[in-house]
């Protein structure tokens, strides 16, 4: 029983795990999947922008969680980190190298630091081979220990994950739907990577089961420091498992920041409608639905995305500059940042943008001569120790 | 049918509800003697792991277990009719009319080579002899009710053309396009955003209190659950294990399988350091079903039951401590105890430090309690070791 009460005055394990060293460091990461005619010339008619100038850092041992609505691109910007796909444009500094544009050849050693653990354990599992030969294929490939000796690792591996290692020889279709996923993990975590991206490693679990792989991935983190990128769109999972969260809308982060801030004082307005629309076993002593934002339409196409901030044909609180300008993410507090030109706590966005003077505009949007845009607007992957100070309308710091 | 039919509190009264299937191994029990009522405008929320028997047992209702090997027996009462007893001819004519269905998956539901609105104008004539045209009227009148943007346009698209969220809006069009006076939602949204999600739950509500229907939502979603059902059935293994109004239910739940999906699953706002409490173990085999309770080969409880009645005896469903409307079936004598003392500062401590606060010493409960378990079986047991051989995952 855990009965000690809450330490109220140690430091914040969000913050402090929030400092660590990045192994992943991603920046105006692009992926634009061209999109085809119907005809014969099949001729590029347009672009989906599936991913469009992401940057955050995933630190060392640590957890980056992205959620966000589906076909917001937090899939793509998976595979573009394990380089299933070459991105369009911007850097994936990995352990302190580009790997952005490496050959296939260049990348070979690499692939064994970062590896990928899928959402269906149906089909991510070859029904033709054994347990063994799954989990001891990248073994074999990358020639990490002798042929003789993969065997003996291989049960150790199964071990680890909580399955029998007599059960090597068996086929992935006897095993349940949590077992698979265990030997998905197994197979992922074959050469010890030091960066595992989760693309919904649970959604496709039972709830009873979804908190035994959960709690695997959390004892395999700590027990082997391994960096996770953790894709899923069960907002109460990701906030379980990830210290620092970023939220994506139609192929942007529009708020990034620790679990604590962005949870309980989300600034931007799709990150609070995210937030307000889950269910909440709470409510059952209240009755009755949670009050929440509602948000009107669907997700507008990715292939033409609205101009300026892609929420605003669905924002609550838009004004004539969303559609002019994009909002920049702009760090507002020591680990959190948000683009919106009205950021602030629920019931109190601002009346009047916040942006104009940084990005030389007046408040409607419309360019601004007699100000150019502030040029010293910290853009890239990371927390600086200044930031835009929303109760004084300046750059600040702590 | 009118929406004034108020005289009998059951509108949908379901009793010992069995649906076996006989397989090359031996039979099973997907079903097995399930009992509940619903009464119009009213939600019923149905949540159990893979395999429980969730979708069994409410497509019984829909009669579609007919002309298959299932054997269905027991009652299913509509407005006093028994729908078993029904011929397929008369089943068939009430379904899509009185009952009607939404599945988790619109993509197989719905015909892919047929468009949106063919399908619904389709339903409705099944059911209405009137003119295409004025059918097709009142499918485009359905999309628009469940927010399909432009739905004169949209009647044209096939299922492909349209996104999840909207696909799911125009299956629940289809399934209401008649008015039915009950209607199953199959996981409705579990395929779906959260922000579609509460449209789609939304939109069941509105239209609800709109007709007054009588609504099973079938979910593993406890928080869905919890906002939207008036009474709660809890099933493992074929039965229900607990049955009772969702306050009291999701609040004081008084059965171990019920306690272990609720502290499984984290919640938005709990504290991040406590770790998720997986059910240890699989779900039961249902060809074979463990002796006595279902549960008890994954059930960390079974311990404080004297005499090995959890191996032996499988409990009846029977009113709880908290009132007759409350069933479980679970031989604990003491549940209350068990759940504040042992289960919910595992996983809710907040709420459990407010529930200490709030509750008075009553020593008379306690010494009620006392006689059964043998004393103070519910604090001891909380040292014990975990009784590993059975809980690990087997494989
Ligand atoms: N190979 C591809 N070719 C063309 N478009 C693609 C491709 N992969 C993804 N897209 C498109 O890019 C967008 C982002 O897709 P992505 O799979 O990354 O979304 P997601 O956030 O993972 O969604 P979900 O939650 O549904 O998994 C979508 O509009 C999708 O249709
Ligand atoms: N036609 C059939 N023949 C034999 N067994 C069946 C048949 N249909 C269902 N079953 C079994 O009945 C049990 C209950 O199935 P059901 O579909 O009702 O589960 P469920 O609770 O809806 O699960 P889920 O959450 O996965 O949808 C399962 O073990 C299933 O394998
Ligand atoms: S920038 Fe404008 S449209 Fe975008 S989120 Fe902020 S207020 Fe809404
Ligand atoms: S009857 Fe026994 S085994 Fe079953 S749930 Fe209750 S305590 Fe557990
Ligand atoms: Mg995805
Ligand atoms: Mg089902």
């Amino acid at each position: 029983m855990t009965t000690e009460p809450v330490d109220e005055l140690k430091p914040h394990p969000e913050t402090s795990s929030l400092t660590g060293t990045p192994i992943l460091e991603v920046e105006d990461l692009k992926m634009y999947f061209p999109v085809k005619s119907s005809g014969f010339l099949r001729r590029t008619i347009g672009h989906v922008q599936a991913v469009d100038g992401v940057s955050f850092q995933v630190r060392s041992g640590s957890s980056l969680g992205l959620v966000g609505e589906s076909g917001c691109g937090k899939s793509t910007t998976g595979r573009l980190i394990t380089r299933l796909y070459e991105p369009t444009a911007g850097r994936i500094e990995f352990d302190g190298r580009d790997i952005a544009n490496l050959s296939e050849r260049e990348l070979h050693p690499l692939r064994r630091d970062i590896q990928m653990i899928f959402q269906d354990p149906y089909t991510s599992l070859n029904p033709r081979h054994t347990v063994g030969a799954i989990v001891g294929a990248p073994l074999a490939i990358h020639k990490v220990v002798p042929k003789d000796k993969i065997l003996a690792r291989v049960q150790e591996l199964l071990e680890i994950v909580g399955l029998n290692p007599e059960h090597y020889n068996r086929y992935p279709h006897e095993f349940s739907g949590g077992q698979r996923q265990r030997i998905g993990i197994a197979r992922a975590l074959t050469l010890q990577p030091k960066l595992l991206v989760a693309d919904e490693p649970v959604s496709a679990l039972d709830v009873s089961i979804q908190a035994q792989v959960v709690n695997l991935l959390q004892d395999l983190q700590r027990e082997f420091n391994i960096a996770f990128l953790f894709v899923a769109h069960d907002l109460a999972i990701v906030r379980h498992f990830c210290p620092e969260i970023a939220v994506m809308y139609l192929g942007k982060i529009v708020e990034i920041g620790d679990r604590e801030t962005l949870y309980a004082r989300p600034n931007h307005p799709y990150t609070q409608a995210l937030l307000s629309a889950v269910p909440d076993v709470k409510q059952a002593k209240v009755g009755g639905r949670r009050e929440r934002i509602r948000l009107e339409g669907d997700l507008p196409s990715p292939i033409n995305p609205p101009s300026g901030c892609r929420f605003r044909t669905r924002c609550p609180i838009a004004q004539d500059i969303c559609a002019r300008v994009e909002p920049p993410l702009l760090q507002v507090g020591p680990t959190h940042k948000v683009a919106c030109h009205f950021p602030g706590e629920v019931g109190k966005h601002p009346e009047k943008p916040i942006t104009p003077r940084l990005l030389g505009v007046d408040d409607s949007g419309m360019p601004d001569l007699a100000a150019g845009p502030a040029t010293d607007l910290p853009t890239g992957p990371g927390y600086s120790d200044t930031w835009f100070d929303l109760e004084h309308n300046t750059m600040g710091r702590a | 049918m009118s929406d004034t039919s108020t005289k009998h509190d059951a509108f949908l009264r379901v009793e010992d509800l069995r649906v076996h299937f006989p397989t090359a191994d031996g039979v099973v029990k997907a079903t097995d003697g399930l009992s509940f009522e619903l009464a119009r405008g009213k939600t019923l929320g149905i949540v159990g792991e893979s395999g429980s028997g969730k979708s069994v047992s409410s497509s019984a209702i829909l009669g579609l277990h007919r002309g298959t090997r299932a054997q269905v027996s027991g009652q299913i009462l509509l407005e006093d009719v028994d729908l078993l007893q029904l011929s397929d001819e008369e089943m068939r004519r009430r379904r899509g009319l009185d009952v009607a269905m939404i599945f988790q998956d619109p993509l197989s539901a719905m015909h892919p080579y047929y468009t949106v609105g063919n399908q619904l104008v389709e339903a409705y004539r099944v059911h209405n002899n009137v003119s295409k045209k004025a059918a097709r009227t009142r499918a485009i009148e359905m999309l628009e009710r469940v927010g399909i943007p432009q739905p004169d346009r949209r009647v044209d698209d096939y299922p492909h053309q349209f996104s999840g969220g909207m696909r799911q809006r125009a299956m629940i069009a289809m399934g209401l396009i008649n008015n039915p006076g009950l209607l199953i939602a199959d996981e409705p949204t579990t395929a779906l955003d959260v922000t579609v999600q509460a449209q789609i739950l939304d939109l069941l509500q509105d239209l609800q209190r709109e007709f007054n229907s009588a609504i099973i939502i079938i979910t593993h979603d406890l928080g869905v659950v919890a906002e939207m059902a008036d009474q709660v059935l809890v099933m493992y293994a074929g039965k229900a294990v607990e049955y009772g109004p969702t306050k009291e239910l999701l609040v004081r739940p008084e059965m171990p399988y019920t306690w272990g999906l609720l502290s499984s699953v984290p919640d938005v706002t709990a504290d991040t350091d406590s770790k998720l409490i997986p059910i240890p173990g699989n779900p039961p085999s249902l060809l074979n079903p463990p002796s006595g309770c279902a549960f008890h080969p994954r059930c960390p409880h079974k311990d404080k039951v004297p005499g090995r009645l959890c191996w032996t005896v499988q409990p009846e469903l029977v009113p709880g401590r908290q009132g007759m409307g409350h069933l479980k079936r679970c031989h604990l004598p003491d549940p209350d105890q068990v759940y504040a003392l042992e289960v919910l500062p595992e996983f809710d401590p907040e709420l459990a430090s407010e529930l200490a606060q709030a509750r008075i010493p009553d020593p008379a409960a306690d010494a009620a309690a006392g006689p059964a378990a043998g004393p103070a079986a519910g604090t001891a047991a909380g040292t014990a070791t975990p009784d590993t051989a059975d809980e690990r995952d087997a494989q």
